[in-house]
């Protein structure tokens, strides 16, 4: 299996260990990863709220880079982000034919032009579908039985596109959980939001609902998500969750790659263990990482 | 007879922006349920309901000077349930636009910090968090603001996470190409 890859700008920052653990785990299933030459910013949630446009065009210049180096193929994402703005363009120049005039007319000044030949796909969405259960299982080298994980999907990599899973009750992480040999934290959390960017402009509303989140995961040894916007809310804003709502909720934070990894038999270190902000000295001693 | 008439009642302001607003919110039916899913409904002076019929209304000044598209935080769960089927988080983002055309949140923490974000994204094509705060930082002229932030920024610097950069703000950028057309693009329509 080969794939496109786009990591976006948090893997090369606060989300290193995603990438990290991301192209580990793709390795070590055979599967090779081919990232985009030369990508750029998608334009995040930013873009969107300044210029319509631009937070199309910032997109497409990537998908156009994407179709040049292999037409028609599928783009492995891992920000839920990213996804998003890259899968839009995607949906949106097949109804609307003026919109993809004006993206090629920006992308012309690069001498790039973009025709719909790709498919952006978010990780999980390859994880679970393309790899599924059987394909970590078959792998496998380390029970990680006796751990109970709490799955957080978040937001963006399963609205407003997504169409791999429920977009309100989401469960395609469970399946490879336990393929792992680990037990599912049930809750109802796993699609509610983190606050996102709120965090930087509108800390107090993104506090209670991290807090909230953090409060239902209690009773499970680790949170896993698949996303650098909501880990970041997760594991380095428990302090403050804790103290505005008087309680200590200090969990395990690890991206659902890293996870997966353990039981494929890499090391911490081979899974960017040493970056996360939040693993607690527990998790770490169970997990020899 | 020459008794002067009343002023007139401001002119409500007219654009396409805001016309692609009502016409995406005219079918509303006022039921809840946008409220119903938001997170941060609770911290908003109007909720996303009062919100649409606001703009049924077409109370402008008091949609623009409320804090609640501001709080939306682009989770996509009214858009998923309205039974409307109404595309109401892209809604929510083309007022953003539109308050910040028009200057109504010029000093709102969110316009700066998006800003803040695409000059960084212009200038190396990618986004350099550190940098991109300190833009942001810069741009709110607020001397405490970092400090709210320098836990985080330690605990970052500490996992080599992030690394101090000052920003380069002359020069040319690796995507002005891409940038200055669409605003040309954007300026023809």
């Amino acid at each position: 299996m080969r794939y496109l890859y786009y990591p976006g700008c948090s893997l090369e920052g606060t989300a290193v260990e995603y990438d990290v653990s991301t192209q580990a785990v793709m390795t070590a299933l055979g599967v090779e990863l081919q990232e985009i030459e030369d990508w750029t910013c998608c334009g995040a949630s930013a873009a969107e709220s300044v210029s319509d446009l631009l937070s199309r065009a910032l997109p497409a210049r990537n998908l156009a880079l994407a179709e040049q180096m292999n037409p028609g193929g599928d783009i492995v994402i891992p920000c839920s982000a990213c996804y998003l703005n890259l899968r839009r363009v995607e949906v949106q120049i097949r109804e609307d034919e003026a919109l993809l005039g004006k993206l090629n007319a920006a992308l012309g000044e690069e001498g790039l032009s973009y025709h719909g030949g790709t498919r952006s796909r978010h990780l999980l969405d390859v994880l679970a579908k393309d790899i599924g259960a059987k394909g970590i299982q078959d792998r496998a080298r380390r029970s990680l039985e006796g751990l109970r994980v709490a799955p957080y999907y978040g937001c963006q990599c399963l609205r407003p596109y997504g169409g791999y899973d429920d977009p309100q009750q989401p469960s395609s992480m469970e399946p490879l959980i336990e393929a792992t040999g680990a037990e599912v934290h049930p809750w109802t959390m796993g699609a509610k939001c983190c606050g996102a960017g709120l965090m930087t402009t509108k800390k107090e509303v993104a506090v209670e609902l991290t807090g909230a989140i953090l409060r239902a995961a209690r009773g499970a040894d680790c949170i896993l998500t698949v996303c650098p916007m909501c880990q970041m809310n997760l594991d380095s804003y428990q302090g403050v969750a804790s103290k505005a709502q008087g309680d200590d909720l200090t969990i395990s934070v690890l991206y659902l790659p890293q996870f997966l990894g353990l039981a494929l038999g890499l090391s911490g270190r081979d899974l960017g263990m040493g970056s996360n902000m939040a693993l607690t000295p527990a998790l770490r001693t169970r997990l020899d990482v | 007879m020459s008794q002067a008439s009343p002023a007139p009642k401001k002119e409500r302001e007219k654009s396409p922006l805001w016309d692609a607003i009502r016409e995406h919110i005219r079918t509303c039916m006022q039921c809840g349920t946008c409220t119903g899913s938001c997170g941060s409904s609770a911290a908003m002076d109007f909720t996303p309901r009062q919100l649409w019929r606001m703009v049924q209304l077409d109370l402008q000044d008091e949609i623009f000077t409320s804090r609640t598209f501001s709080l939306c935080s682009s989770c996509y769960y009214c858009t998923l349930r309205c039974p409307r089927g109404l595309p109401l988080t892209e809604t929510i983002h083309t007022l953003k636009r539109l308050a910040a055309a028009r200057g109504f949140t010029g000093k709102e923490k969110g316009t700066r910090f998006y800003r803040s974000f695409l000059k960084t994204a212009r200038r190396y094509g990618r986004i350099r968090e550190m940098e991109l705060m300190t833009r942001y930082f810069l741009a709110m002229k607020d001397p405490i603001l970092p400090f709210g932030f320098t836990p985080l920024g330690v605990k970052l610097l500490r996992k080599g996470k992030i690394s101090p950069q000052i920003p380069r703000l002359s020069g040319p950028g690796k995507l002005d190409a891409i940038f200055r057309k669409v605003e040309e693009l954007e300026a023809g329509s």
